[in-house]
C-alpha cells in the first residue's frame, strides 16, 4: 500500500530553537483502533488526518513531519489494529512496516480506559523488540471510569518508558516527545524485559529461538518473535522461513504439537490465552479501579441503543443528516446566488466574441462552484464531523446491524454509507473497515447509488426549485429503497459468506470545536481543489462546444433513449454525457444550453423529475469510477458502472411511464 | 454416573421435545407437548409422570414439566443429533427441507456419539438446522474450540473427556447476565479474531444489552465494550451464572 494521504507539513509546536546538528528520526504511531493515534498525529505534525470516534478511520498510513529540539522527525500514523496476526490487510501492513522499515521508535498509543485489551497488543510490540515508548492516552476518560494506572510501576514491569497523555488537549505530548527522542538516541541498548509465558510454552519458544539463532539465517524479524509466530502457525512467516530452512519449520511443528498436546488446545490459541493472561496480570498490578457512578455516556447509551428509541435515534441520525444538508444547503445556496447575481448576471452568454464566451463560462463555473457546491458541502461536513466525533455512528451501526444483514453486510457498513451522503470517493475508501473483499464490494456498490452532495444538488436544483419539495424528498426515499433492492440483488450475484459484526464500542464524547472545524475545513478544501478547476474549465468548454455546434450529433444519436424511452428533450443526451465528469454538470449545462436559469420554463415537471431521477442513478462520476478501479480493479469498476447505467435506463423508463399514466405530476 | 441402560426411543423423543420447547427454564405444558408430538394429551401426561419417576423431569400436574440435569443432557444430545442429521440430509444428500425432519427423527436414535462427532466435523461445525433455523447445541467434549476437535481427532477424542458444564450461547444470555467463555464454534478466522479481542477461554463476560430483531449483543470483556453480531454471538458458548437456568 502506498501512502496517498501523505502530508509533509513541518511544524515547531514546541517552540524550541533549531539546533545546528540536525538529525533525522522516524517514529511510527501504532495501537488499537480509535485510541487517539490520528489525534496525536495531527497534534504533532499539524496535519489534517481524518479523525472521529469510530474504529477504522485510518485505512492507509499517513506521514507527517515535526521539528523538535533540533531534530527532524518523520511521523507515520499506522492503521489501528488489535493484533499482529495476518487476517486483515492492515495488520499485515503494519507488521511489515515495523519489521522491515525499522522506524527509530514506535510509539504504542494505548487507551488507558481499556488498558488490559490494549496491553495485549503492547506485548506483541515488545516481542518484536522494537525501540518502544508506551503512551497512555485518554487518561482523562479512564479517570471518569474510575481507572488510574501507575505509570512508574508499569515502566518497571515492561522495561519501556511510559508517558500519560490527553492527546486531544495536547497534554503530555512534550514529555512524550522527550522520552521518544531519548529512546531513539540510545537505540542500541534496548532493554525490553522479556514477557514470560508459562514454562511449558516458554521452554519451547526458547528452544526454537535458539535453533533460529544458530542457523544464522538473515531474517528481518527477531528470533524470539519468529519462534512465537512459527508456533502460532502464522502462514506468512511460515512460508518465508520455509524458503530458507525447512528444518526450522519442521521443528516448530513438532514443538507446537507438544504444546497443544499439553494444553489440549491448538498452539495459537494457547499463546493468545497466555498473552492475555500476562496482560491481565500486569493490569491487575498497575491498574486501580474505583467504583464510580454511571457516566453520562452510559446514560446516553440507554437511549441511543434502547430497543425502541434506539431505532428512532438511528433513523434520526441518517435522515437528519440528509435533511439538514438539504434544508440548510438550499437556504445558503439561495442566499449566495442572490448576492452574486447582484454583482454580475450569471446567465450564460451564447453570442459575441470567443473570448467573452470563454470568460463568461469561466465566471459561470466559478459562481456555480460557490453557489452549488460550497453551500451544501460545508453544512454537510460540519454535521458529519460532529456526528463522527461524538461516537454515535457505532450506535447506529449497532442498531442497524440486522437490517444491513438483509443486503449481506453488517452494521459497520452503515458508516461508509453515511459518509457516502457527502462524497462517494472517501466513502468507498472507508469500505476498508469491512473484513472481506466481498463485503467491501457490496458496500461500495451500494455507495455508488447513495445520494451524495452532487446528487443532492441535482434534486434541489431541478426538483425542489421547480417542482416541489415533497417530490424532492420522494426522490430521496425512492433512491434509498432502490439501494436496498439492488443490494439484495447484488447479494445473489456475488457469491460467498457474510461475516458477522465484531466492533468495539467507545464512550461518547462531546464533539470538540477545534476538531470539528478543522475536519470540515480539510474536507471542504479537498473538494474545492477537485471541483473548482473542473467547473471553471468545464463550464467554459461546454459553452464553446455549444456555440461551435459539435454537441448536436451526440444528442441526436441518443434521442431514442432520451426522447422516446425517457420522455426527455433531445439535449438530455448531451447532459448525460457531460454529467459523467461531475453530476452537477447536468444542471450547469442545462442552464448554459437553455440560456436561462428558470428551468421551469423549458421543462415540464414530469421531465424535471425524470431527468433528476435518471441523472442521480445513471453512472458514478469519473472520480468514483477511478476509486472503484483502484480498490477493486477494472472488472468490478466496469460491472458496477454498467449496473448503474442499466438501472437508470430500466427503472427510469418505468418511473417515467408510471408518473405519466398515473398523472400524479 | 453414566447409565448403561439404554433408554427407549420414546423417552428420547419426549426429552428432545422438552428441550426444544423449554424457554428460559419455564415449565412446558402438556398441551404444547401434545401439539408438538401430535400425541393425545392423556398419553403425554402419563409419559411425563413416567419421566418424573425415572428422574428425567420434574412434573407438576396442570402446570407442566421441566427437565432435570440428567434429562437435559439427553434432550440436548438428541436435539444435537437430530439437527446435525437434518443438515446432512439437506446439504449433502440434497433432500428437501420439508422432508428432513421426519427422516432425522428416524435416524437420530441409532447415531453413535462417535458418528455424531464425525458428522459435525464433516459438516464444518454448523450453527443451525436447515428447516426451522434452530440452533444446534454444542457437543459435550471437553474442548475449547472446533479447531481443538480437528487437531485432537487424529489422536482419538476419547481421552479428551466430557464437559460437565451446561453451556449456552452468548446470544441466549439476557441483559445483565454474566458468564464464562468455554467454547468457541467455527473456523480458524473467527476463533483468531475473537481471541484477539480478548475472548479467550475462561474469560468472564457480561451482557450489556441485546438489540431486538436478532440484532447484535453488546458485551463487556476485559474492560472493553464489544458489539457482536447475533451470528457471531451464537458461536460463543458460555457457562452462565446459575440464575435463570433450568433447575438441576
Amino acid at each position: 500500500m502506498s501512502c496517498h494521504q501523505s502530508s509533509s507539513n513541518k511544524r515547531k509546536i514546541f517552540g524550541k530553537k533549531n539546533g545546528n546538528n540536525s538529525k533525522h528520526f522516524t517514529i511510527a504511531l501504532a495501537g488499537n483502533a480509535n485510541v487517539g493515534k490520528s489525534v496525536m498525529f495531527n497534534q504533532l505534525t499539524g496535519s489534517n488526518q481524518i479523525i472521529g470516534n469510530w474504529p477504522g478511520k485510518t485505512v492507509e498510513r499517513a506521514e507527517g513531519a515535526l521539528r523538535f529540539e533540533g531534530f527532524d522527525i518523520r511521523i507515520i500514523d499506522l492503521p489501528g489494529i488489535y493484533s499482529f496476526s495476518t487476517f486483515s490487510l492492515e495488520e499485515l501492513v503494519s507488521r511489515e512496516y515495523i519489521a522491515l522499515e525499522k522506524p527509530d521508535v514506535v510509539i504504542n498509543v494505548v487507551d488507558a480506559s481499556v488498558f488490559e485489551r490494549n496491553l495485549f497488543f503492547s506485548i506483541q510490540l515488545i516481542e518484536m523488540e522494537v525501540p518502544l515508548v508506551i503512551c497512555l492516552n485518554q487518561v482523562d476518560a479512564a479517570k471518569k471510569k474510575g481507572i488510574t494506572i501507575e505509570t512508574k510501576k508499569l515502566e518497571a514491569i515492561l522495561g519501556v518508558p511510559v508517558v500519560s497523555t490527553v492527546a486531544i488537549r495536547g497534554e503530555g505530548l512534550h514529555e512524550l516527545m522527550k522520552k521518544t527522542l531519548a529512546t531513539a538516541q540510545e537505540k542500541n541498548k534496548i532493554d525490553g524485559h522479556e514477557i514470560k509465558y508459562g514454562d511449558e510454552v516458554e521452554t519451547r519458544i526458547a528452544k526454537l529461538a535458539q535453533l533460529i539463532e544458530s542457523d544464522k539465517l538473515d531474517f528481518a524479524y527477531p528470533s524470539r518473535w519468529l519462534a512465537i509466530k512459527l508456533l502460532e502457525n502464522d502462514s506468512k512467516i511460515k512460508e518465508s522461513v520455509k524458503s530458507k530452512s525447512a528444518e526450522i519449520v519442521h521443528a516448530s511443528e513438532i514443538l507446537g504439537e507438544e504444546i497443544s498436546n499439553f494444553h489440549k488446545e491448538p498452539c495459537f490459541a494457547v499463546i493468545a490465552s497466555e498473552r492475555y493472561a500476562v496482560a491481565s496480570r500486569i493490569a491487575g498490578e498497575v491498574q486501580r479501579q474505583t467504583v464510580v457512578k454511571t457516566t453520562f455516556s452510559e446514560k446516553l447509551d440507554t437511549i441511543t441503543t434502547h430497543r425502541a428509541i434506539g431505532y428512532v435515534t438511528s433513523v434520526g441520525v441518517i435522515a437528519g443528516l440528509l435533511l439538514w444538508t438539504f434544508i440548510i444547503g438550499g437556504f445558503l445556496s439561495n442566499l449566495v446566488s442572490g448576492a452574486l447575481s447582484f454583482v454580475e448576471p450569471v446567465n450564460p452568454k451564447l453570442t459575441g466574441s470567443i473570448v467573452s464566451i470563454v470568460w463568461n463560462g469561466v465566471f459561470g463555473g466559478f459562481v456555480a462552484g460557490i453557489t452549488l457546491v460550497l453551500p451544501f458541502v460545508i453544512p454537510f461536513y460540519l454535521m458529519l464531523a460532529m456526528i463522527e466525533d461524538s461516537g454515535i455512528l457505532t450506535r447506529v451501526a449497532f442498531m442497524m446491524d440486522s437490517a444491513m444483514h438483509k443486503i449481506g453486510l453488517h452494521g459497520k457498513a452503515l458508516i461508509p454509507l453515511i459518509l457516502g451522503y457527502g462524497c462517494s470517493v472517501p466513502a468507498i475508501n472507508a469500505c476498508r473497515i469491512m473484513e472481506t473483499r466481498r463485503e467491501r464490494l457490496l458496500a461500495a456498490f451500494a455507495i455508488t447509488f447513495a445520494p451524495c452532495a452532487a446528487r443532492t444538488i441535482l434534486i434541489l436544483g431541478l426538483v425542489a426549485a421547480f417542482v416541489s419539495i415533497p417530490w424532492a424528498l420522494a426522490l430521496y426515499a425512492i433512491d434509498i429503497a432502490l439501494i436496498f433492492a439492488l443490494g439484495r440483488i447484488a447479494l445473489k450475484v456475488v457469491p460467498g459468506k457474510s461475516t458477522g459484526l465484531i466492533m468495539e464500542i467507545h464512550a461518547f464524547k462531546v464533539p470538540s470545536v477545534s476538531i470539528v472545524s478543522k475536519q470540515t475545513w480539510a474536507r471542504t478544501k479537498s473538494i474545492m481543489y477537485i471541483v473548482f478547476p473542473i467547473y471553471i474549465v468545464g463550464s467554459a468548454f461546454v459553452q464553446v462546444l455549444f456555440v461551435a455546434g459539435v454537441l448536436e450529433p451526440f444528442s441526436n444519436a441518443m434521442s431514442f433513449l432520451t426522447v422516446t424511452w425517457l420522455g426527455l428533450p433531445a439535449i438530455a443526451g448531451i447532459l448525460l454525457i457531460l454529467g459523467t465528469v461531475r453530476k452537477e454538470f447536468i444542471l450547469l449545462a442545462l442552464v448554459a444550453l437553455y440560456g436561462g436559469t428558470n428551468l421551469g420554463l423549458f421543462l415540464s415537471p414530469l421531465q424535471l423529475v425524470t431527468l433528476a431521477f435518471v441523472s442521480i442513478l445513471y453512472i458514478p462520476c469519473i472520480s468514483t469510477i477511478v476509486v472503484l478501479f483502484k480498490e477493486f480493479g477494472w472488472k468490478a469498476a466496469t460491472v458496477i458502472s454498467l449496473a448503474n447505467l442499466a438501472t437508470a435506463i430500466i427503472v427510469g423508463g418505468i418511473f417515467f411511464r408510471v408518473l405519466l399514466f398515473s398523472g400524479v405530476i | 454416573m453414566s447409565e448403561e441402560i439404554s433408554i427407549s426411543r420414546n423417552i428420547e423423543e419426549y426429552l428432545e421435545a422438552l428441550y426444544t420447547l423449554a424457554r428460559n427454564g419455564e415449565k412446558v405444558t402438556t398441551t404444547r407437548i401434545s401439539e408438538y408430538l401430535n400425541i393425545a394429551p392423556a398419553s403425554v401426561t402419563e409419559m411425563l409422570k413416567k419421566l418424573a419417576d425415572k428422574g428425567y423431569a420434574d412434573y407438576s400436574p396442570y402446570q407442566g414439566a421441566t427437565l432435570t440435569g440428567k434429562g437435559l443432557e439427553i434432550g440436548k444430545k438428541m436435539s444435537r443429533k437430530h439437527r446435525l442429521l437434518e443438515r446432512f440430509l439437506h446439504d449433502v444428500l440434497r433432500i428437501g427441507k420439508d422432508k428432513v425432519h421426519a427422516q432425522a427423527c428416524e435416524m437420530e436414535h441409532s447415531l453413535s456419539d462417535e458418528a455424531e462427532e464425525s458428522l459435525c466435523r464433516f459438516l464444518k461445525h454448523p450453527d443451525r438446522c436447515p428447516d426451522d433455523g434452530k440452533a444446534i447445541p454444542p457437543c459435550d467434549l471437553k474442548i475449547r474450540s472446533c479447531e481443538d476437535c480437528i487437531q485432537l481427532h487424529s489422536r482419538g477424542l476419547e481421552e479428551v473427556g466430557k464437559r460437565k458444564e451446561n453451556l449456552i450461547a452468548l446470544s441466549e444470555l439476557k441483559e445483565g447476565q454474566c458468564g464464562k467463555v468455554f467454547f468457541i464454534r467455527g473456523g480458524h478466522n473467527v476463533l483468531q479474531r475473537l481471541l484477539d479481542m480478548g475472548l479467550t477461554p475462561s474469560t468472564n463476560i457480561s451482557v450489556i444489552r441485546a438489540a431486538p430483531f436478532e440484532g447484535p449483543v453488546e458485551i463487556l470483556v476485559r474492560g472493553s465494550r464489544l458489539a457482536l453480531g447475533r451470528g457471531i454471538a451464537s458461536k460463543v458458548f458460555v457457562d452462565a451464572e446459575s440464575k435463570n437456568l433450568a433447575k438441576r
